[in-house]
C-alpha cells in the first residue's frame, strides 16, 4: 500500500486562471501542498480565496470551463495536470472522490439515490447489478441511514438535508477512494446535523484509511478536523502549519484576523471582536506586493513592492508563513492580540515600524 | 397542554426567568402565540388535511433596550416567530403587544404607524435589495412610504447621515446594490431599517451568509448602533458562537415551541434542557487542543412539524427521556440551582452532566480533561 511518509498527493506550484471578459482571473497562484495517506487536510479560506478551484482542478474539472492549468499535482507519482482526460476518468470517482457543499444540486433529481451509487460503482468495477444493489444498500447502512433496504429506492427529494449529505458521502466512499475531498461538507447543515457528519467522516477515515482534504471557511471545523491546516488568500497559501502550532502560534495578520473575528462560545459578551477592514480584493488584478496589505493593520509602506514567499518559521518545524514582518515583531504583536488589545494598540506597543524604521 | 402560568414568576428574581412581567418595562409581549399553516388537497376544492405547527404556543417578553436572541435547528419556528411579532404574517391564535397595544388585530393607519416603530434586518443581502434601484432610493423607501422628509434635499441629507452612520460612503448615494460587497449590501440594509428611528429590530441571521472576516464588522456595527440609539434587538441566528456575543437573554426553540429562555451567560454556562445541551456540544470549537471531549450526538433530524410527537416535543431524540415525557407536557419553569433561567423538561441536566459534555463555557467551573 502507500507508504504514509510519502505524500499521497502533493500539488507543486499550481496555477489556475481563467480568461474572462474583464480580464484573466488568478484563481489560484502558484500554491504548494500536500496531504498523507490517512491524514487530513484543512484548506481555509473566505470565498474567492481559491480553495475550491485548486480542488476541482486536482480532479480536473476545471479543464473543462477552460482554465489555464500549470504546475504539477503528483498523486501516486503520476501527474494528474497532466493527465489524458480519459486516464483522469479511472482515478476521478475511484480514487479520489469529492463531496460537495449542497447535497441537493450535487445528486440527480430524477434518479433514486440506490441506481446513482450503484452507477457510481458500475463505472469502475466489473460487477453485477445485484451485487453492486446490495453493496448500495451495505453503503446507506454504514454512513446511517436509517432503514436502508426501503431508503434505496428513495429519491433525493425524499432524504432531508443531512440525509442527502450522508447519501453524497456513501456515494463518495462507493469504490474506497484513497483521497476524499470534501467541498464545506457541512455548511448547510445545521450545528447538530453537521457534528453527526464530521463524526461520521473521522470514524470513517479510521475504518477506510482515507486521507481527506476538508476546505471550509469555519475555523472550528478545522480545528476538529484536520491534522495540517493551508490558510489561503486571494489564490495563495498565506500560512501553512499543524491544526496545534496554527491555532496556538499563528504567525500571519490574516490568520489573526480571522481569529479574532469569530466570537467564541466560551467568551463572555465583553469580548473583542476585531473584524478584518475592507473586502477581499478582485482576483483578475490583486494587489501589488503582499495580496493582503491593503487590508493588513500591520502592513510597512514596502509590502506593496515586495512580492512574500512562504518562509520557515523559526523554531517550528512544519510551520510556514508568507508575511514580511519580522519573526520577532510577529510574535509580540500576536502576544498584544491575545492579551485583548487592538491591532494599532498592539503596533504602538510593539513599535512597529514609526519610530524603529 | 397546561396553560402556561403567567404569574409563576421566581421569587428570588423580580423580572422572571423568561422575562413575563407586568409592569409596562417590555417593548413587546407575546402570549400563547400559535402559527398552524394548513395542508391542503385537491385541485377545485381545498380540503384542509394537517397544519405545519410552525409555533405552536410561544410566550416570551423582550424588554427594552436588551437584545433577545433565539436559536434553533432548520424548521424550529424562529424565523415564522420573528414574522409575527413584526405582523409580517397572521397568527392563527395569541397575541403580540407592542409598547402596551396588542397588534394583531390592528388595520390600515394604526398599523401602519406600529410598523414604522419595528424593522427588519434579513439574511441575505443578495435577494433583498432591489437591483434596479440606488441605494439612495432604497435607503429612502420608509420616508416615502410614511411620507416624511418630503423635500429632495432633506431627504438626501437623511439618507447620507445613514449611510454614515452604518460605515458606508455618503457619497455612493446613486450607485447600485451590485456594486456593493455582501457586507456592504448588509450594511445598506441595517441603514433602511434605522431610516424611520425604530424602537424593535428583528434581524433574522444577520451574518450567516457573509464571509467571516465581514461577519464581525456587522456585528460590532449592530452592538454599536443598539447601544447609540438605544434599541431593542431580537436577533435570530444558528450560530450560538454569534448569538452568546450578541444576546443578554436567548430563547432556544425546538418544533415550534421555546424549550428553555433565560439569561444568555446562565444558559451557556448551565443550560438544563437536554436540547440546549446537545446544541451547545455540537459547536465546534477553534482549538484543537480541546479536541476529543465526550460530545453529545444527537441522533436522526428533526421531526416533521406537521405532525410533531406528542407531549414534549424532544422526546424522540432526548438521551434522557422517560415513558413520562411523551405522556405529560413539562411546563417552562425555573428548575432548582437554575438563576435567570426557565427550562421546559421533567429531567433537567444536573451539573454533572453538563460538565460531561465538556461545554467550553463551563470550563470555569469544571477542570478540562
Amino acid at each position: 500500500m502507500s507508504d504514509p511518509a510519502q505524500p499521497l498527493l502533493r500539488a507543486e506550484n499550481l496555477r489556475v486562471e481563467f480568461p474572462g471578459e474583464d480580464g484573466v482571473v488568478h484563481a489560484v497562484d502558484g500554491i504548494t501542498y500536500q496531504v498523507f495517506p490517512g491524514k487530513t487536510l484543512g484548506i481555509v479560506g473566505e470565498s474567492g480565496s481559491g480553495k475550491t478551484v485548486s480542488s476541482l482542478t486536482t480532479l480536473g474539472l476545471t479543464r473543462i470551463q477552460g482554465a489555464n492549468v500549470s504546475g504539477r499535482i503528483l498523486f501516486e507519482g503520476r501527474d494528474l495536470v497532466a493527465l489524458p482526460d480519459s486516464e483522469l476518468r479511472t482515478i476521478r470517482g475511484n480514487d479520489i472522490a469529492m463531496i460537495f457543499q449542497d447535497p441537493l444540486s450535487a445528486l440527480h433529481p430524477l434518479y433514486s439515490v440506490g441506481k446513482q451509487l450503484t452507477e457510481a460503482m458500475r463505472a469502475h468495477r466489473d460487477i453485477s447489478k445485484r451485487q453492486a444493489q446490495e453493496r448500495a444498500i451495505e453503503l446507506l447502512g454504514l454512513v446511517g441511514i436509517p432503514d436502508p433496504k426501503r431508503r434505496v429506492d428513495a429519491y433525493p427529494h425524499e432524504y432531508s438535508g443531512g440525509m442527502r449529505q450522508r447519501a453524497m458521502i456513501a456515494m463518495a466512499l462507493a469504490n474506497e477512494p484513497k483521497l476524499l475531498i470534501a467541498d464545506e461538507p457541512t455548511t448547510a447543515l445545521d450545528v447538530t446535523v453537521q457534528a453527526q457528519i464530521l463524526a461520521l467522516m473521522e470514524r470513517l477515515q479510521d475504518e477506510l484509511g482515507m486521507a481527506i482534504i476538508i476546505i471550509t471557511h469555519d475555523l472550528g471545523v478545522v480545528a476538529e478536523m484536520a491534522d495540517d491546516i493551508a490558510v489561503m488568500y486571494a489564490g495563495r497559501i498565506v500560512e501553512t502549519a499543524s491544526a496545534e502550532a496554527l491555532f496556538a502560534n499563528p504567525e500571519h495578520p490574516y490568520t489573526w484576523g480571522l481569529l479574532k473575528s469569530i466570537p467564541r462560545l466560551e467568551a463572555d459578551r465583553s469580548e473583542l471582536l476585531v473584524p478584518i477592514p475592507g473586502t477581499p480584493p478582485s482576483l483578475i488584478s490583486p494587489p501589488s506586493g503582499c495580496h493582503f496589505h491593503p487590508r493588513c493593520a500591520y502592513a510597512q509602506p514596502d509590502h506593496s513592492r515586495i512580492d512574500p514567499q512562504l518562509e520557515p518559521v523559526p523554531d517550528d518545524p512544519g510551520h510556514f508563513v508568507a508575511c514580511l514582518l519580522e519573526p520577532e515583531a510577529r510574535r509580540r504583536l500576536w502576544a498584544e492580540l491575545q492579551e485583548g488589545r487592538r491591532p494599532q494598540e498592539a503596533i504602538s506597543e510593539v513599535g512597529l515600524g514609526g519610530e524603529a524604521g | 397542554m397546561g396553560e402556561p402560568d403567567l404569574e409563576v414568576a421566581p421569587n428570588d428574581d423580580k423580572d422572571g426567568a423568561a422575562g413575563l412581567r407586568k409592569d409596562g418595562d417590555a417593548l413587546v409581549e407575546v402570549r400563547d402565540l400559535v402559527k398552524h399553516f394548513p395542508i391542503t388537497k385537491g385541485v377545485f376544492v381545498q380540503h384542509k388535511v394537517g397544519a405545519v405547527q410552525a409555533v405552536d404556543g410561544v410566550s416570551f417578553d423582550v424588554r427594552r433596550g436588551e437584545t433577545l436572541g433565539i436559536v434553533g435547528e432548520t424548521g424550529s419556528g424562529k424565523s415564522t416567530t420573528a414574522r409575527l411579532v413584526m405582523r409580517l404574517l397572521e397568527p392563527t391564535s395569541g397575541e403580540v403587544r407592542f409598547d402596551g397595544q396588542d397588534i394583531t388585530k390592528i388595520k390600515g393607519k394604526r398599523l401602519k404607524s406600529v410598523r414604522r416603530e419595528m424593522q427588519m434586518i434579513f439574511q441575505d443581502p443578495y435577494s433583498s435589495l432591489n437591483p434596479r434601484k440606488t441605494i439612495g432610493s432604497i435607503v429612502a423607501e420608509p420616508f416615502a412610504i410614511h411620507g416624511l422628509l418630503s423635500s429632495k434635499g432633506e431627504r438626501r441629507k437623511a439618507v447620507q447621515e445613514l449611510l454614515e452612520t452604518v460605515g458606508l460612503n455618503p457619497e455612493h448615494y446613486n450607485r447600485y446594490p451590485h456594486e456593493f460587497s455582501g457586507g456592504q449590501r448588509q450594511r445598506i440594509g441595517v441603514a433602511r431599517a434605522l431610516a424611520l428611528k425604530p424602537k424593535l429590530l428583528v434581524a433574522d441571521e444577520p451574518v450567516s451568509a457573509l464571509d467571516v472576516s465581514i461577519q464581525a464588522q456587522v456585528l460590532n456595527l449592530l452592538r454599536e448602533l443598539q447601544r447609540e440609539f438605544g434599541l431593542t434587538l431580537i436577533f435570530i441566528a444558528h450560530d450560538l458562537s454569534v448569538v452568546r456575543h450578541m444576546c443578554d437573554r436567548v430563547a432556544v426553540m425546538y418544533l415550534g415551541r421555546f424549550v428553555e429562555i433565560g439569561d444568555a451567560a446562565e444558559l451557556y454556562r448551565f443550560p438544563r434542557h437536554p436540547y440546549t445541551g446537545a446544541l451547545l456540544s455540537a459547536v465546534p470549537v477553534a482549538d484543537p487542543s480541546r479536541h476529543g471531549g465526550a460530545r453529545r450526538l444527537l441522533s436522526g433530524d428533526v421531526p416533521s412539524p406537521a405532525n410533531p410527537p406528542s407531549a414534549c416535543r424532544f422526546h424522540t431524540r432526548c438521551p434522557k427521556a422517560q415513558e413520562l415525557c411523551s405522556v405529560v407536557d413539562p411546563e417552562l419553569e425555573e428548575k432548582p440551582a437554575s438563576r435567570g433561567l426557565v427550562t421546559a423538561c421533567h429531567f433537567p441536566l444536573d451539573r454533572e452532566e453538563v460538565e460531561a459534555i465538556g461545554l467550553p463555557s463551563s470550563s470555569q467551573s469544571a477542570p478540562s480533561e
